[in-house]
């Protein structure tokens, strides 16, 4: 009985340390130094916000470059890989369409140039980025859509482009949120 | 050289190169050292006022136990009562209602016992104030409660002849105020910097570039990711856990969480040489654990960055290896790497969806945890290879012929049984529990549970029930799991499987402690030698081989054989 007693007062301590204390230490560390004063960080253009520069959103404009496939349709309110297995042959039957999908989009490209990463899902559903790669082969259907110099879009997805964490470590990476609102800067009202 | 292997080579070095000093320092914390965090100590003092403890009475092992089942016991209600509350509770801005009774026994369960199998998905299924008064109070105080059955150990073993092995309720709280929440502090600052969200406001709503309507979920996300990564507890503040964008959001906070999960297990094998002062034993134990990650981590690695075999039949590039449920940000290899870290300790968060890795990843997150002491959680990890030392010993002990003893004390009858009661639990739960649910599964091919077809599926439920007496958490997450059967029988497991060994290994130290001390003497079985350790790695082997080969040659190995 003593120990039920005990536990009950340890466990508000607890509460009053950890989901009181502890919790508004970072809050405050937030306010200070968290790029949005602690909420999801985001990216304005034109005026008002388009969308959390973290998050990955859906892009399915011939004019813009597309993100990767996501299996919750970049619900930001849930989130969610497909789950499928690597021998699953639903999936796999999916993941061909695709890739058909992806070249007559792109009637340009070979299938091996088609990056894997470009037709298959990714884990969260948000992901806000796409390889080095994955960018590069959309910027010739990007350009003709727009009516752009290929060099020019080509210069602007090199600029965006991010190296691996110092370097040295991780994947680099073209966040598709950030290219499109270049692309958007350097051509308003093409899209309205 | 590639640097997605750089990155995995760099986290690998940081955990290795930094559990020997933090192992050092936590065996001084356990013993009532100074340590510069002493500046702690008013409010331990006042934490002992407050809850009436008197830190200088020693427990011996039944009231140590007696204590820590009780506040367990407190714990499960008062997580219940939240669950079941939350949609009236303050803190709710997105209007997320209570949960049934049969997911709140489950989550409740889970985070009690320092599991975090989630049947929810925390955007919808939590509010701000169950996340912080349920589930990261559970991630500090539950990690807290391992450590502190850990330093109960310790002390021993460490002692000569004892009957006493510390007070519980000081070990509790000094785990939270010298370990958790300092290193929780630091993590969660950088997290916070590169902008995981902190905040209690609710969803945004926003218009994307092409002018549909997005809603984006945040809240008090980075004090939840540090201890759920260091306390070894894996419940993610998002649905798909350290995959969200916002709750991992680049290479560097990867690098950072990926640490935090397996930094303290790392430190506790130091912790236990320093603390005992049995330096030698503590180095070959933790060899022989790093050999095992190490090994399951390259192939791993491998297996994931060569990418899906039929993927490469279709002849697209599959430059940056299998993709599928990955995120570019982390890439291929960090992912491999984390799901062995995970698996390895009983964390189980993700950053990548396991359910979509290559087959032979999933047998290996599988095998560490169905051995589950590849350093594994927080405390318990350690206590799990304690039991297969005891076995070890024993056997090793009929070979040759000498007595069997471990730390100058003789391992006798009542400590075999109660070790090997504790070894075989793990695979009867994880064995016994996959077999009804593809008996029932089978049975009623409509019952809609599965979300791949064939060995794939038998191994999602192989993987859950695994995951729940492994105490791990993560799942293959195809498996369509918030139903009653799966609440209540994984439930089950949960509290077996978290109970069960750390009553045993409690029990097994404190009889040890009670014993007379034997001098080493020439017919002493040495442990710390390589040979000795040899041992104790064939023993964990051949007895993991042996329970649950079976199972998987029907599930990962026949998927991988038919890729």
């Amino acid at each position: 009985m003593k120990n039920l007693w005990i536990s009950l007062k340890i466990t508000l301590a607890m509460c009053l340390l950890l989901s009181v204390g502890y919790v508004l230490v970072l809050r405050g560390a937030a306010a200070v130094a968290g790029p949005n004063d602690g909420e999801a960080d985001v990216v304005a253009y034109g005026g008002r916000i388009v969308g959390a520069a973290n998050v990955g959103q859906q892009f399915t404009d011939v004019r813009y470059f597309w993100g990767r496939p996501s299996a919750v349709d970049y619900n930001g309110g849930g989130s969610g890989g497909s789950n499928k297995a690597t021998t699953n042959p639903d999936y796999l039957a999916e993941v061909e369409q695709r890739i058909e999908t992806f070249l007559a989009a792109h009637p340009y490209l070979t299938r091996e140039e088609v990056p894997s990463e470009m037709v298959t899902a990714s884990g969260s559903g948000l992901d806000p980025d796409i390889s080095p790669r994955g960018a590069q082969v959309q910027v010739q259907r990007v350009a003709e859509a727009r009516g752009l110099d290929a060099a020019t879009v080509r210069n602007i997805v090199d600029s965006l482009t991010r190296k691996p964490w110092l370097g040295l470590f991780g994947t680099p990476k073209v966040n598709v949120l950030r290219l499109n609102v270049a692309l958007e800067t350097l051509q308003p009202n093409v899209t309205e | 050289m590639n640097t997605e292997i750089l990155g995995v080579v760099l986290q690998w070095v940081l955990l290795v190169v930094l559990c020997y000093p933090l192992g050092r320092y936590m065996a001084k914390v356990y013993k009532g050292e100074r340590t510069w965090l002493d500046f702690m100590a008013p409010v331990e003092r006042l934490i002992y006022r407050l809850c009436g403890i008197d830190p200088s009475q020693e427990m011996d092992w039944k009231k140590f136990l007696k204590a820590l089942l009780t506040v367990n016991l407190f714990w499960f209600f008062w997580g219940m009562v939240l669950l079941v509350c939350q949609g009236w509770l303050p803190l709710n801005p997105d209007g997320n209602p209570g949960q049934t009774p049969d997911l709140a026994f489950n989550t409740c369960i889970s985070f009690m016992v320092n599991c975090n199998l989630q049947h929810y998905s925390g955007e919808t299924g939590l509010s701000y104030f169950t996340q912080l008064f349920v589930i990261m109070l559970f991630q500090f105080v539950t990690a807290a409660c391992g450590m502190a059955a850990m330093a109960g150990i310790m002390k021993a073993l460490a002692a000569k002849s004892t009957k006493t092995i510390g007070n519980f309720w000081v070990f509790l709280t000094k785990s939270v105020t010298r370990i958790l929440m300092p290193l929780s502090l630091v993590v969660g600052i950088l997290l916070v910097i590169n902008g995981t969200p902190m905040s209690f406001d609710g969803k945004q709503t926003l218009t994307t570039l092409e002018g549909s309507e997005q809603v984006i979920s945040q809240g008090p996300t980075a004090a939840i990711v540090p201890i759920k990564q260091l306390g070894t507890n894996g419940g993610g503040y998002f649905g798909t856990n350290s995959s969200h964008p916002l709750e991992n959001p680049n290479a560097f906070t990867n690098i950072l969480e990926c640490w935090s999960i397996l930094i303290l297990p790392m430190s506790m094998v130091f912790a236990f040489g320093f603390y005992t002062r049995r330096r030698k034993l503590a180095a070959w134990i933790f060899t022989v654990m790093l050999f095992a990650f190490t090994t399951g981590v390259v192939v791993s690695v491998w297996q994931e960055m060569n990418g899906n075999p039929h993927i490469d039949e279709m002849g697209v590039a599959q430059d940056l290896g299998s993709m599928e449920g990955k995120e570019i940000r982390i890439g291929s290899g960090a992912s491999a790497m984390w799901g062995m870290v995970t698996t390895v300790t009983s964390n189980g968060s993700v950053n990548s969806m396991h359910d979509s890795q290559t087959p032979l990843s999933g047998m290996l997150q599988m095998l560490n945890m169905q051995i589950n002491c590849w350093f594994g959680g927080v405390g318990v990890g350690w206590m799990n290879y304690f039991a297969f030392l005891i076995i070890a010993v024993f056997i090793s002990g009929l070979m040759v012929g000498r007595t069997p003893e471990f730390l100058g004390k003789k391992v006798e009858a009542r400590e075999m049984k109660i070790a090997t009661l504790v070894v075989l639990m793990h695979p009867f739960l994880i064995l016994v529990g996959t077999g009804i649910a593809a008996a029932v599964a089978a049975a009623n091919p409509e019952i809609g549970w599965l979300n791949n077809p064939s060995f794939h599926g038998l191994s999602e439920m192989l993987y859950e029930y695994t995951s729940s007496a492994a105490n791990n958490g993560s799942g293959f997450e195809g498996l369509a799991d918030n139903t009653p059967f799966w609440n209540i029988s994984t439930g089950i497991a949960l509290i077996m499987g978290r109970y069960f060994p750390i009553v045993g290994q409690v029990a097994i130290a404190g009889l040890l402690a009670s014993k007379k001390f034997v001098p080493e003497s020439a017919g002493t079985l040495k442990t710390d030698t390589g040979t000795f350790s040899l041992m104790t790695f064939a023993v964990i082997i051949i007895v993991a081989a042996l329970s649950f080969f079976p199972a998987l040659a029907l599930g990962p190995i026949a998927d991988y054989l038919t890729i």
